[in-house]
């Protein structure tokens, strides 16, 4: 307690000051920058250097990006424009080459005026994807989903409309053979028929069911051959086609990675292990040049579909680990819980364990898709027209756009780059819904 | 009242196999046994008769015969009259070469982003959230030809360096010429070598092995003394002074020994066409390096800052309260636990790395690929044997670097109750 | 039914469909279509364009195959394949000529099991480098830097080449042509090295072609031709003798212009057994209609002068000389064996 005041004390102040304006450099810009440029002695020099950085690379590239040349039939007449307008020995892009050829780059040699029909195929991917990945929308739609491989292969390939339909009806046959089987009431028999019936349904009667049906209602769609394929076209069919038949197969991995059977779990750590232990490239050399040696004499089929499977088989085993990480995130708990309700093995598998490992999976699963798509540019090497090199080498190859570098790798490069940008911003959205944490 | 009576003595019924859980899964197992016996035997029936009807044989002995073509960077011996086999060895150590070298610059540079996206900076947390982004979302191929295309445009060629005012000029005292080609850089040389010694499959050098381990006894000692200081610390509580002693110990006996050999560094001289009597670091070996690097530290970067993240905002807020400073706080707290969450994501970059540097071919580098699945398979025509062959060796570096890292991982585990 | 990517799979899993039989011409005409493997992108020789309609020197061989055989040079499969797939392509059968720039070898014949039809192109390794350095023959490039397309024949040579002079030289190997004309005008190397038709076009398309100079020495023999698996002759004689009647046609006067008129009736009778207007049949002989060696130039686009004039020659940015790939009439090599 203290009683001096202004009357005692000259120098005691009674009333309050009126704010003062905050000092010039804790307010605005200046602020902003002393506390996120120049906080410290190490934060300036980082800062420079940023600087220094960006402006070294604009003074690099921009030069080149101005001067760019859209309309033009060739490479040297390009180079003309470029020399008249700005100066001899002056450097520009080239971005006629990407003008005249861009529909290559995305479309490979596709008929062009079927370009609806894969563009429809990506689109209808995503109403497909809807149901998997925003649960309000009603269950039933994932039945629609299911038949969206069917539609794929129809809008990309063409052909008679019998093949994917005697192909889906495998899926018929096995769901019936479950239900009769289930019926018998013996165990064991209601998954063997679910495997083998389909298996001997696609083996020996759906070629020549399609076959039949073809000949007594003929359904067709103008046929694209795979040869035809190529560029963003063929990179995209490797790339989704490769994950969506990879998921069940990697399901089946991550589950034979974790049982309590010896030799299952054998096999199952030793596939996925070889095949992450082995370039995806020498897995392409395999589809291309060691397949015939593998399947019986005289066999040949698609290089596409022969990549695809190598592919498949090379996702399989990176999402069998993605999936074995959202199993071993899964609380034991679920388990315990699941096996003290009674259920069975698989019963409990999928209605209680998977559905929540592969919810916990769906970023990993995402990234495993950008690192796939990426890699589809191998496929140069064994022969297929990726966008990067494969394509690009077809264009340079004609006589007007010989010597073009650096135009098609960073059209294809910002075409790679938004696709993969979208996918991962994607999956980081979906981490933060699905986190369950509060920090 | 209900009398307890024996349950009844099973006796084995062949239903069993199929109905009691004790031995259904014994009956599953023996399935999938029979099921990829089968397949595995399909698959070799199949490639036995494919090669009878081609008319080949399956055998490796092409390995020993003469490749007849030259391969640009080799770390051993090997000329056009050497063997495949030996084309293949150098391939291999290309291979291991560039994934160390990269694995290393990965990390170093992965770690260092990592911890700057998490800098309050603006530009630079701007800067390097556009370099993660950039180089995770474009594939690596394009970046390693990026890499190679730009050493071929910005560097000089070597004719820029002749004459009286060349227009490009050696740096670091004339010792080191950056050209578009390859990095001259001076080559060591002993004026009193010791010679090297013949192990079979390649020449040691025994002045390397003198001096590694002349090396090695230096840090031996040096810890020795470390460890006699911290003893005397922990009685006495004052620490002795020290670092005159552990720099005496790890500098005098090499620089000894250098003397002793004759050590003197050979410089680049331009002559003819190439600098010669240098070391030539190839412009594919340091743009697949580069490539690879810039590539793969985005990933590590992104890992980093995942496992940094992952350590909960109470240690930090601990650390501060114990007086720590930031960085300490960092070095001391934050980074040993969050290397538990980094080391398992790191050794599959390090893999990657490693599968990745078989797209060497893109840029002309001589790895496995290049020489065992390129060159050699297309003289020989032995698709089967090279590519199993590649992917063997392929296996077993990943299996090794796995097995090396894990090890590392249970060491730094943590351990629970 | 249509042989779809789905019945090809089921063909894998032992169904009888898709599997190739022992004759290649019965394949091929069950099939339809010709299934050739050609290069992924080389200048002149084959190349795809904005609609994705190949066409080339090597393409020409395709045509004429195909229109010898189906009647249709449009019906060919253009299969690209890499310097390392081509010949897995062709001994699995995937593909059922190879026409891929490919240099005729010993083992190549002989250990890989392949048959070589011919030679369409005579060609020979040579060097290009650039002015500046004063360099006018192949012997000074004692210590230079050579670029050099990997997975060719090209590398053997080259190490032969400086080892019989006693010289050294380091290679700097490149995947694809694109790379190596970008190592090369940077000076990453010294010289540049590949077939010496694919050296003019490359240097035809650099933006100063009068900087650059292709040296005198040609260091190796390149006979390029096209190729089919061993083991059936009657395919081999069939893509054989299409090539042939390409380079007959020239020898005696026959073009797409006056095709039909001669085709009528000639005074010749090499020409009327090669256009089948006489009484010969010899299509028959190769199982073929009477009228295919007709269908075979016209399907090319010609005769071989008129292909390659069209494709490489010198009226194109390549500017190919005929040299050697004359015929022998104009001192050239061109010396195809008698139609009777």
């Amino acid at each position: 307690m203290s009683d001096t005041h202004a009357q005692t004390v000259a120098y005691v102040r009674e009333t309050m000051l009126p704010q003062a304006t905050p000092p010039v450099s804790e307010v605005g810009a200046i602020k902003w920058l002393r506390e996120n440029l120049f906080s410290g002695v190490l934060n300036t020099i980082l800062t420079l250097v940023g600087i220094a950085a960006v402006i070294w690379v604009v003074q690099a590239a921009l030069p080149w990006f101005l001067h760019g040349v859209w309309r033009a039939n060739s490479l040297s007449e390009c180079r003309q424009i470029i020399a008249e307008s700005w100066g001899e020995g002056a450097h520009g892009a080239c971005w006629a080459v990407i003008r005249e050829r861009w529909n290559q780059f995305l479309f490979g040699f596709y008929p062009r005026d079927l370009y609806w029909r894969p563009v429809l195929a990506l689109a209808l991917l995503f109403v497909a994807l809807a149901p998997i990945l925003f649960a309000e929308l009603p269950r039933k739609l994932i039945w629609a989903s299911a038949l969206y491989p069917a539609v794929a292969y129809i809008l990309l390939w063409g052909g008679s409309l019998w093949v994917p339909i005697s192909v889906m009806a495998g899926f018929g046959v096995g769901w019936l053979g479950l239900a009769i089987a289930r019926r018998t009431g013996l165990p064991l028999l209601a998954p063997l028929a679910a495997v083998l019936l389909p298996l001997l349904w696609w083996l020996l009667l759906a070629g020549p069911a399609a076959g039949m049906l073809e000949r007594a209602v003929p359904l067709w769609v103008q046929e694209v051959r795979s040869d035809k394929f190529g560029g963003f076209v063929l990179s995209i069919t490797i790339g989704v086609a490769a994950i969506v038949l990879s998921l069940p197969l990697g399901v089946v991995l991550a589950l034979g990675r974790r049982s309590d059977m010896l030799l299952v779990k054998a096999l199952s750590v030793g596939f996925i292990e070889f095949i992450r232990g082995v370039p995806l490239i020498t897995l392409l050399f395999t589809a291309s040049l060691l397949l015939n040696y593998f399947l019986p004499p005289g066999t040949n089929f698609d290089i596409i579909l022969r990549v695809i499977i190598m592919v498949t088989l090379f996702a399989a085993a990176y999402i069998a680990e993605v999936i074995r990480g959202g199993l071993a995130a899964l609380p034991r708990g679920q388990y315990e819980a699941a096996d003290s309700l009674g259920l069975d093995y698989w019963k409990s598998m999928q209605l209680i364990v998977l559905p929540q490992a592969l919810k916990i999976s769906i970023p990993g699963i995402v990234s495993t898709f950008i690192g796939l798509f990426k890699d589809t540019t191998l496929v140069i090497f064994v022969g297929l027209l990726d966008p990067l090199k494969g394509i690009t080498d077809a264009v340079r190859a004609a006589i007007e756009w010989k010597g073009v570098y650096w135009e098609p790798f960073i059209f294809v490069g910002a075409i790679f780059f938004i696709f993969n940008f979208g996918m991962s911003r994607y999956s980081m959205y979906l981490e933060r819904k699905l986190k369950r944490d509060h920090r | 009242m209900a009398t307890v009576s024996d349950a009844p003595k099973a006796s084995f019924r062949l239903s069993m196999l199929i109905y009691d859980t004790r031995y259904r899964s014994i009956t599953i197992q023996v399935v999938v046994l029979l099921l990829f016996m089968a397949g595995a035997a399909w698959l070799v029936d199949n490639t036995v008769r494919n090669l009878a009807a081609l008319g080949k044989d399956f055998s490796f002995g092409f390995l020993w015969n003469r490749a007849g073509y030259d391969i640009n960077q080799m770390l051993v011996q090997y000329s056009n009259d050497s063997t495949h086999g030996r084309a293949m060895l150098i391939g291999l150590l290309n291979t291991l070469l560039v994934a160390f070298m990269s694995c290393v610059a990965a990390t170093v540079l992965g770690v260092i982003i990592g911890v700057l996206r998490l800098s309050p900076n603006w530009i630079i947390g701007r800067l390097t959230t556009v370099y993660v982004e950039m180089f995770r979302n474009i594939p690596v191929l394009l970046w390693i030809l990026v890499a190679y295309a730009v050493f071929t445009e910005v560097l000089p060629a070597p004719n820029a360096f002749r004459g009286d005012n060349p227009t490009a000029s050696m740096i670091l005292f004339d010792s080191v010429a950056l050209t578009n080609r390859y990095t001259a850089i001076p080559d060591p040389m002993f004026a009193r070598s010791l010679g090297n010694i013949d192990v079979g499959l390649f020449l040691v050098s025994l002045d390397l092995v003198a001096i590694i381990a002349v090396i090695t006894g230096s840090v031996l000692v040096n810890r020795k003394i470390l460890a006699s200081a911290t003893a005397v610390q922990n009685a006495t509580g004052v620490r002795p002074v020290t670092w005159w002693k552990s720099i005496l110990v790890l500098v005098a006996p090499v620089v000894l020994l250098l003397l002793a050999l004759g050590f003197h560094a050979e410089r680049p001289v331009l002559r003819g066409f190439n600098f010669t009597g240098g070391l030539d670091v190839s412009n594919s070996l340091m743009a697949l390096w580069l490539g690879l690097t810039l590539y793969t530290a985005a990933f590590i970067a992104e890992i980093v800052r995942a496992g940094i993240g992952a350590v909960s905002r109470g240690q930090t807020e601990a650390a501060f309260a114990l007086g720590l400073r930031p960085n300490r706080t960092m070095s001391l707290v934050i980074l040993p636990q969050a290397l538990r969450v980094i080391v398992p994501p790191l050794i599959s970059q390090y893999l990657n790395i490693t599968k990745n540097s078989s797209l060497a071919i893109a840029v002309g580098y001589m790895d496995l690929r290049g020489t065992l699945g390129g060159i050699t398979l297309n003289q020989t025509g032995r698709e089967l044997e090279c590519v199993l062959l590649m992917m063997l060796i392929y296996l077993t570096i990943s299996l090794l670097i796995s097995g090396a890292m894990n090890v590392y991982n249970n060491s730094v585990k943590l351990k629970e109750r | 039914m249509k042989n779809t990517v789905f019945l090809g799979a089921l063909a894998a899993a032992g169904l009888a469909s898709g599997l190739a039989s022992a004759a290649t011409l019965d394949d091929v005409k069950a099939r339809g279509e010709l299934n050739c493997g050609v290069n992924t992108g080389l200048v002149g020789f084959a190349a795809p364009d904005a609609n994705g309609n190949w066409s080339g020197f090597d393409v020409a061989i395709c045509k004429a195959v195909a229109a010898a055989v189906l009647g249709d040079a449009s019906k060919v499969k253009y299969v690209p394949t890499t310097g390392q797939t081509r010949f897995t392509a062709l001994a699995s059968g995937e593909v059922d000529i190879l026409s891929r720039n490919t240099t005729w070898t010993f083992s190549r014949d002989a250990d890989l099991k392949f048959t070589f039809i011919g030679v369409n192109y005579y060609d020979g390794q040579g060097f290009m480098v650039n002015k500046s350095l004063g360099v006018t023959s192949a012997k000074e490039l004692d210590g230079a830097t050579v670029c050099i397309q990997t997975g060719t024949t090209t590398e053997l040579n080259l190490a032969d080449f400086f080892k019989t002079n006693n010289m050294t030289y380091s290679p700097v190997t490149i995947e694809t042509n694109a790379e190596g004309e970008q190592q090369f005008l940077a000076g990453a190397c010294d010289a540049y090295t590949t077939d010496a038709s694919g050296l003019a076009a490359t240097r035809a398309a650099f933006a100063n072609p009068d900087d650059y100079v292709i040296l005198p020495e040609i260091i190796s023999k390149e006979p390029l031709g096209p190729l089919v698996r061993h083991g059936d002759d009657q395919w081999a004689d069939i893509t054989r003798w299409a090539m042939n009647a390409l380079i007959a046609a020239e020898e005696y006067g026959v073009t797409s212009a006056n095709i039909e008129e001669l085709s009528k009736g000639t005074e010749n009778p090499e020409i009327n057994r090669l256009l089948g207007a006489g009484e010969d049949n010899l299509g028959a002989m190769i199982g073929l209609e009477k009228d295919w060696a007709k269908k075979a130039i016209i399907g090319a686009g010609g005769n071989y002068g008129e292909i390659f004039a069209a494709t490489i020659g010198e009226s194109t940015p390549i500017g190919l000389a005929r040299g050697l790939n004359a015929q022998w009439t104009q001192g050239g090599l061109l010396y195809t064996p008698p139609f009777r």
